[in-house]
């Protein structure tokens, strides 16, 4: 089957689409948006958390055939959406045929992979939403394999309570597993995020 | 959260301090931070290639069987299926791979040793067409008899899991469902049980572990045109890989071409092969990429686990509360296959004892080979189960002396001078003492936090969280306290090496260190403390870390939290010899202009050649002008030699490791739910390299070992050997709910052996966190309580 769908705020169409596909299937092995993850494809992990017309989901406990002609954001489009919030006061999709992030990964790309002269990969020089700068200030990042279920869910979380209680934090993210920081720094990171949305109002 | 950072004064330290932005000490962050906060970090299961296949394994539906027949003619014919692989498609000489002992078969050979051995392999055009092929292949069991207990393992018509085994340990074990023994002799116990004014004695049950991490096991292997294959997988040593895939793939080691992927989590647990091998037979077989992805369902089946062991202690004390003797027995379920269980033997035997001063001891450590799923490698490796039962019993033992448990333990604490029951001199700090002191001395945190938010409990903070099951009746506190000893490094004679490659040169201007290693980045932030060293070493700001590949010599294992003293000591000597060169090149170059080119101290800072006194001497940009310099050299810790065999006796392992935790938890005691309210710890590292990282590697061990203590078990079934909970409902991990604050203390008392005085630290946390947190429940229930992981129905006396 066919399915048109807007992800990050750029019109798809996947073609030939199985009927059994999950959402998580058609955007990584489809489209080539790789960055929401496969850690357990049974809707208890949260690390393939997207947002579905503003709605946190496990992507993969979503048939592909569900979202025709929704909306949906992940994590390779979390930083313009938190921009087109911040600008137009609401949560919405990227830029129209902008598109946030499509790149797929070849083993090309993975072998370049590296940590260039000039290009610390610590935030400078890429424009990150406001949680993504946290997750990394804070250390809230191991192996990151959680990270953009987590991002997306405590971005949801900031969107609707901008001063979350440490208590309302970990009842937000606690359908999100981790097992590599022991939540501690992920507490932190959404601390830090929540505080400097503060400051910025 | 407060992490205090103390260094006590007279501390011996060889560390020369730098100024150089960057260096070590700082909280540099992740170089892959970006990347996987954009989704963009390339994991294993993120590869892509055009025309790429799926591969899919059939795994055995039962745990010991002899295989009559496979037909594979109807997945054949499935169309979308390119290939089906069974045994007698292995197409070398070699069909088996181990890591120590080669005795796990690529595919089955006519017999299945447990429940989810891989049997067969299918490639195809769409995952579900590769699953669904993989169905119809039609496979006809004899089910023969199971070995799954010490019990049924030793008996006398016994079946031998592996028969006409000839590997090294084959000679010396009492019985070949033994993959190896370990017994540990030291001074007289029946003498020293005489001065013993009180004696206790526990049986304790340690269950199966997993080690859950996120990323499942998963790559893709691309065929060369050489004949040979690419293969970009998630590991914790690709050297070690390479040596047990190209023998069955019947390739020389160099057409079989290795480069990490993104690792999510490792934990032990991607020490063994998982799907290398298959992915590359797929692969030359049908001449395309082929990728495998495990689902969480086959990632239970798809790697080992932690051994489960009953341990047996036996302790006694005067009554001024030193103790006299200790005698045990443990025994370790390795599985079907050997894997890491021998050094797991190893390891459990030689830290038996736990952090304490014991002249006398009688110490006995087995793994056996049964049906049960494979057990290996997982974050404190042998080290773990002891522990949690050597806490029991101190704590035991100052129950019966009337005395506070952590004034019992800081009595027999070992510290640095004390002989091992190995014969080893702990002969660098160990201050087991002090660890315990600063997490009793920390305040507890308030009661009835519940009712802080004013009006109505919060659930949330109390058992049962959001299920709304009490609002504090009948929650009782507990406190708990446990303190455990972890080896570093690869012990028992192994020659455990690392390689570092460090390129110096000029690029737009500015010096810049390329640092190339086959390090396996699985979390734990080696890339940044490599950057950190290089920076440190050479004084620059620029350092970019090479992708790992096999390309570059040997990193040895991320395990036995090992790489930043291995690793990292290997990025430090290369830079050390880099600087050298530098400096070699500086004084041809320029030395007749200064005098100090000759005798100073020199140092490299902030991108220059410094005298110690601060005088610059000249630019490393001008000194290289266009050339590089450009060195790989191995790098090795202190030898170490085996244990005997009959003793146990040998100086075996590299450096120890400490750390203690208080637990804090209220039990809910008609429901028999728990809520750790707070777990402190508190860890010597010798040197933190990057405290961020630190503290992080120490929560998250930490939360490991509160999982194990309340919730995470595999379930095998002892009828069937078939594994009942292999999914994330149903085995389950600490969520952010389950998991406490963890206030962490960390001492830097530094190792005079190790490079910049560290100590391996990844461990350390996982092992004592368990028994403190049984303390803590104990406490508050006054239950016994043996064994981990705790149930409600184990509170509740509905067992």
């Amino acid at each position: 089957m066919r399915v048109n769908f807007t992800v990050n705020g750029r019109q798809q169409e996947a073609d030939d689409v199985w009927e059994g596909e999950s959402l998580l299937y058609v955007l990584r092995e489809r489209l080539g948006l790789p960055g929401s993850k496969n850690a357990c494809e049974q809707g208890e992990c949260g690390s393939c958390t997207v947002r579905l017309d503003g709605v946190p989901v496990c992507s993969c406990l979503v048939a592909a055939g569900q979202v025709e002609g929704r909306d949906v954001v992940t994590v390779e489009g979390l930083a313009d959406f938190a921009k087109q919030r911040a600008e137009h006061g609401h949560g919405g999709a990227c830029a129209a045929g902008g598109g946030c992030g499509t790149k797929g990964v070849s083993t090309d790309e993975a072998k370049r992979w590296s940590a260039r002269p000039g290009d610390s990969r610590t935030g400078e020089g890429v424009e990150l939403s406001n949680i993504q700068q946290a997750f990394i200030d804070a250390g809230a990042v191991q192996c990151g394999f959680c990270t953009p279920g987590l991002l997306v869910q405590a971005d949801e979380l900031l969107e609707r309570n901008a001063d979350p209680s440490d208590q309302d934090i970990r009842e937000a993210l606690s359908g999100n597993l981790c097992r590599c920081t022991g939540y501690e720094k992920i507490l932190d990171a959404v601390r830090l995020a929540a505080a400097r949305q503060g400051e910025a109002l | 959260m407060a992490n205090t950072r103390t260094t006590p004064s007279g501390t011996p330290t060889n560390v020369t301090q730098k100024h150089t932005r960057g260096g070590i000490g700082e909280s540099t962050l992740r170089p892959d931070g970006t990347l996987k906060v954009t989704g963009e970090f390339a994991y294993s299961s993120d590869m892509w290639h055009e025309d790429m296949l799926w591969g899919q394994t059939l795994r055995s539906t039962v745990a010991h069987a002899e295989i009559v027949s496979i037909d594979v003619s109807e997945a054949l014919a499935m169309p979308g299926v390119y290939s089906v692989l069974t045994y007698d498609d292995l197409p070398a000489e070699m069909k088996n791979y181990g890591l120590e002992i080669q005795d796990t078969p690529v595919l089955a050979n006519g017999r299945v040793r447990h429940h989810g051995e891989p049997v067969a392999l299918v490639a195809a055009d769409h995952p579900e067409t590769a699953r669904r092929a993989a169905a119809k292949i039609k496979i006809d069991y004899r089910e023969l008899p199971l070995v799954t207990d010490e019990a049924s393992a030793l008996a006398a018509d016994a079946p031998l899991v592996h028969e006409g085994r000839d590997d090294h340990h084959a000679g010396h074990v009492p019985h070949p469902n033994i993959v190896h023994r370990q017994p540990i002799i030291r001074g007289n116990v029946e003498e020293a049980r005489k001065r013993a004014d009180v004696i206790v004695e526990g049986e304790y049950t340690f269950g199966m572990q997993d080690q859950a991490f996120l990323g499942p096991e998963s790559g893709l292997a691309v065929p060369g045109e050489d004949g040979g294959v690419d293969l970009y997988v998630a590991t914790q040593w690709l050297h070690s890989d390479l040596k047990q895939i190209a023998p069955v793939l019947g390739l020389p080691e160099e057409k079989v071409r290795m480069t990490l992927s993104g690792v999510g989590g490792a934990f032990g647990g991607r020490e063994d092969i998982s799907m290398q091998i298959h992915a590359c037979l797929l692969a030359l077989a049908t001449n395309k990429p082929v990728k495998i992805v495990y689902n969480r369902f086959e990632s239970f089946f798809g790697h080992v686990h932690r051994h489960p062991a009953k341990l047996h202690y036996e302790h006694g004390a005067t009554k001024d509360g030193k103790l006299t003797h200790m005698k045990c027995r443990i025994v370790l379920d390795g599985g079907a296959y050997a894997s890491a269980s021998p050094a797991v033997v190893g390891n459990a035997s030689s830290l038996s004892v736990g952090p304490y001063v014991l002249d006398d001891v009688d110490i006995e450590a087995i793994a056996l080979y049964t049906n049960n799923p494979p057990c290996g490698a997982m974050r404190g490796f042998g080290a773990v189960q002891a522990c949690f039962a050597y806490e029991a019993q101190m704590d035991k033992l100052a129950a019966k002396l009337g005395m506070d448990p952590v004034e019992f333990r800081q009595l027999n604490a070992m510290e640095m001078g004390t002989v091992m029951p190995t014969g080893q001199v702990v002969d660098s700090p160990a201050p087991v003492a002090e660890l315990l002191r600063r997490v009793k001395a920390r305040p507890l945190p308030p009661e009835r936090q519940w009712e802080s938010a004013g009006e109505g409990a919060d659930v949330r903070a109390l058992p049962g969280g959001l299920s709304n099951t009490t609002h504090g009746e009948g929650v009782v506190r507990g406190v708990g306290y446990a303190v455990g000893i972890k080896n570093v490094g690869f012990s028992e004679g192994f020659d455990d090496y690392s390689t570092a490659r460090v390129r110096l040169e000029v690029i737009n201007g500015e010096p810049v260190a390329m640092v190339h290693t086959a390090m396996a980045e699985v979390g734990q932030g080696g890339v940044t403390v490599h950057a950190q060293i290089a920076r440190t070493e050479l004084g620059v700001t620029q350092v970019t870390i090479h992708p790992a590949d096999t390309q570059v010599g040997s990193a040895g294992s991320t395990s036995a939290s090992r790489q930043t003293y291995m690793t990292g000591g290997a990025v430090k000597n290369t830079c050390e010899h880099v600087r050298e060169a530098l400096l070699e090149m500086g004084r041809r170059k320029n030395g007749s202009y200064h005098p100090a080119w000759a005798h100073a101290e020199l140092l490299l800072e902030g991108g220059k050649v410094v005298t110690d006194g601060g005088e610059v001497l000249a630019d490393i940009a001008d000194i290289l002008e266009d050339e590089a310099i450009d060195l790989e050299l191995e790098f090795r810790h202190r030898p170490t030699v085996p244990f005997d065999l009959k003793t146990g006796q040998g100086d075996g392992h590299v450096q120890y490791t400490f750390a203690a935790h208080r637990a804090v938890v209220e039990v809910d005691t008609e429901l028999g739910l728990v809520k750790v309210v707070e777990l402190a710890t508190a860890q010597d590292v010798g040197k933190a390299l990057n405290m961020l990282s630190v503290v992080g590697q120490i929560q998250g061990g930490t939360t490991q070992g509160l999982g194990v203590a309340v919730m995470e078990e595999i379930i095998v079934d002892p009828k069937t050997a078939k594994v009942r909970n292999p999914s994330f409902t149903d085995y389950l991990i600490p969520t952010i709910l389950d998991t406490p604050t963890i206030p962490v203390d960390v001492l830097e008392l530094a190792d005079p052996n190790a490079p910049y005085g560290l100590r391996g630290l990844g461990e350390a946390p996982t092992l004592s966190s368990t028994p403190a947190v049984l303390a803590a429940i104990r406490q508050a229930t006054g239950l016994e309580l043996n064994k981990t992981p705790i149930r409600p129905e184990a509170l509740t006396g509905t067992l």
